[in-house]
C-alpha cells in the first residue's frame, strides 16, 4: 500500500519469472497487457485468473513511472493481490539487444518474401513478431 | 632398473600432467557453481508452473492428449551426455542406462527413436545404429533456454503429432557435488501431476480451461527437459571435477612412488661409485 495525498492507494506485487531466472518482483498499482484473446487491465482485487498472454509489451504502472516489459510465450496467474507472469522470455527495455533483434527482423521478412515452399511460415511469422515486440519496448528506454 | 635419467623424465612428465588436471579441477569447480545456481534461478519458474498444471488439474475435468496415455508404438528417448569425456563414469553411466533400457523393451528399430543431447550420446547412437530423431551437440556450459528451445518443442510436437506416444528422458541427477544418479523419467504422456501443490483458489479461465491446458503443457513440458538439462548440467561439472580431482592425486601418487625408486637409483648409483673407487685405491696399494 502506498499513500497519496492522505489516500491509501492500494497495490499489486507482480512477479515476472522466467526458465532463465526471475526478471522482476516488485509492487504497481496496475498492469496492463495483451493476452491472447484481447488486452487485460489488472488492478488490485481482480479474480483469479489464469490467461495465455500474446507476444506483447506489458506494462507496468505505478504513480513513479511506468515500465514495460518485453514479453514472448507465457501465460499470467492473477491473485487478488498477485500477478504471477509466467514466460518463456520476458526482458526489460534496457536488456534488450537491439542490433540482434534487427537482424532478426530482417531475417524474418525476408524469409516470409521468399518463394521457397521449404519455409516454415509461421515460424518466420513468429520470430518477426518477437523481433518487433523487442524494438517496441527497446525505443521507449 | 630404470636410469636415472629416464625416471628423471618420468617425473616430470606426471608432475606436468598433474599441473593440467588440477587446473581442468578448478575450472569445473567453477562451472559447477555456476550451473547449481542456474538450476537454482530455475526452480521458480518449475514450481509455479507445477503449481498451475496442477490447479487446472484438480479443479476441472479437462482433458488433453498430453495428459492421457494412448497405445505405445513408438517411444522417445531424451539421452543428456556431454560433449566431451574426461568425466569419469559420467557418459558411460547414461548410455548404458539407454541401452539397457532399449534392450529390455524393444526388439526392432521401428518401436524407439533417441533424441541425443551431447556428442557421446550422438556419436554412440550412430556407432551401435539406433536411430536419432533429433540432436543437439555444442551446447554452452551454462545454457539458457533460448539454446535448447527448438529442440524441446520440436521434440514436444513429435509426440502431439503421434509421431512418438511416449516419452522418457535419461539423465544425471545431481544429488552432490560427489554423487549423481542416473535418472530415467516419464516426460509424456504427463502421468503424475502432484495436485497436492494446487492451491485451492478457484480460477477464471481466459478463454478456457482446454485452451489454456493447450498453451500450458507443451510449455511444461519443454520447461522439464530444460530442467533435466541444467540438472545434468551441475552433474557434469561435478562428474568432471571429481574425476579430474582424482587424476591429480593418482599424479601425486606416481609421483612419490618414481622419486622414491629416483632416489634410490641415485643412491645405488653413488654407492657403486664408491665401491669402484674403495677397489681401486686398495689394488693400488
Amino acid at each position: 500500500m502506498t499513500s497519496l495525498g492522505g489516500v491509501t492507494l492500494k497495490t499489486l506485487t507482480v512477479s515476472v519469472v522466467t526458465p532463465d531466472g526471475p526478471v522482476l518482483e516488485d509492487t504497481y498499482e496496475m498492469v496492463s497487457l495483451k493476452a491472447e484473446n484481447g488486452e487485460l487491465g489488472i488492478l488490485p482485487g481482480h479474480i483469479p485468473l489464469v490467461a495465455p498472454l500474446a507476444i506483447s509489451a506489458v506494462r507496468l504502472k505505478r504513480d513513479s513511472g511506468e515500465e514495460k516489459l518485453a514479453i514472448n510465450g507465457g501465460f499470467l496467474e492473477v491473485r487478488p493481490e498477485k500477478v504471477t507472469i509466467l514466460a518463456q522470455s520476458a526482458e526489460k527495455p534496457q536488456d534488450i539487444d537491439v542490433n540482434r533483434a534487427e537482424a532478426a527482423k530482417k531475417r524474418a521478412e525476408d524469409r516470409l518474401q521468399s518463394k521457397d515452399d521449404h519455409i516454415d511460415r509461421l515460424r518466420a511469422e513468429l520470430a518477426l513478431r518477437r523481433a518487433t515486440n523487442r524494438l517496441d519496448v527497446a525505443q521507449t528506454r | 632398473m630404470a636410469s636415472l635419467r629416464d625416471i628423471k623424465k618420468r617425473i616430470d612428465s606426471t608432475s606436468k600432467m598433474k599441473k593440467i588436471t588440477k587446473a581442468m579441477e578448478m575450472v569445473s569447480a567453477s562451472k559447477m557453481n555456476k550451473a547449481e545456481q542456474n538450476a537454482k534461478s530455475f526452480v521458480p519458474y518449475s514450481e509455479k508452473m507445477q503449481e498451475v498444471v496442477a490447479s487446472i488439474a484438480k479443479h476441472t475435468d479437462a482433458t488433453h492428449p498430453m495428459l492421457q496415455s494412448r497405445e505405445v508404438k513408438k517411444v522417445g528417448y531424451i539421452a543428456i551426455t556431454a560433449d566431451s569425456g574426461l568425466a569419469g563414469a559420467y557418459n558411460a553411466n547414461i548410455l548404458r542406462k539407454l541401452n539397457n533400457t532399449i534392450q529390455e523393451n524393444h526388439t526392432s528399430t521401428d518401436e524407439y527413436t533417441v533424441i541425443a543431447i551431447g556428442r557421446m550420446a550422438v556419436d554412440f547412437c550412430k556407432k551401435r545404429g539406433l536411430p536419432v530423431a533429433r540432436s543437439i551437440t555444442g551446447l554452452p556450459d551454462q545454457p539458457s533456454f533460448a539454446n535448447v528451445k527448438d529442440l524441446a518443442s520440436e521434440t514436444v510436437q513429435m509426440f502431439t503429432d503421434e509421431e512418438i506416444d511416449k516419452l522418457v528422458i535419461i539423465y544425471n541427477h545431481y544429488v552432490s557435488a560427489i554423487s549423481q544418479v542416473v535418472t530415467t523419467n516419464q516426460l509424456l504422456p504427463i502421468e503424475a501431476v502432484d495436485t497436492t501443490t494446487g492451491t485451492s483458489s478457484q480460477y477464471e479461465y481466459e478463454p478456457s480451461e482446454e485452451q489454456i491446458l493447450e498453451v500450458l503443457l507443451p510449455q511444461y513440458a519443454e520447461s522439464l527437459i530444460y530442467g533435466a538439462l541444467l540438472d545434468a548440467k551441475a552433474s557434469e561439472h561435478a562428474a568432471r571435477m571429481t574425476a579430474m580431482r582424482s587424476a591429480s592425486d593418482n599424479a601425486s601418487d606416481l609421483i612419490d612412488g618414481l622419486t622414491l625408486s629416483f632416489n634410490r637409483a641415485r643412491q645405488a648409483a653413488i654407492t657403486q661409485e664408491i665401491t669402484e673407487i674403495i677397489g681401486g685405491a686398495s689394488a693400488l696399494e
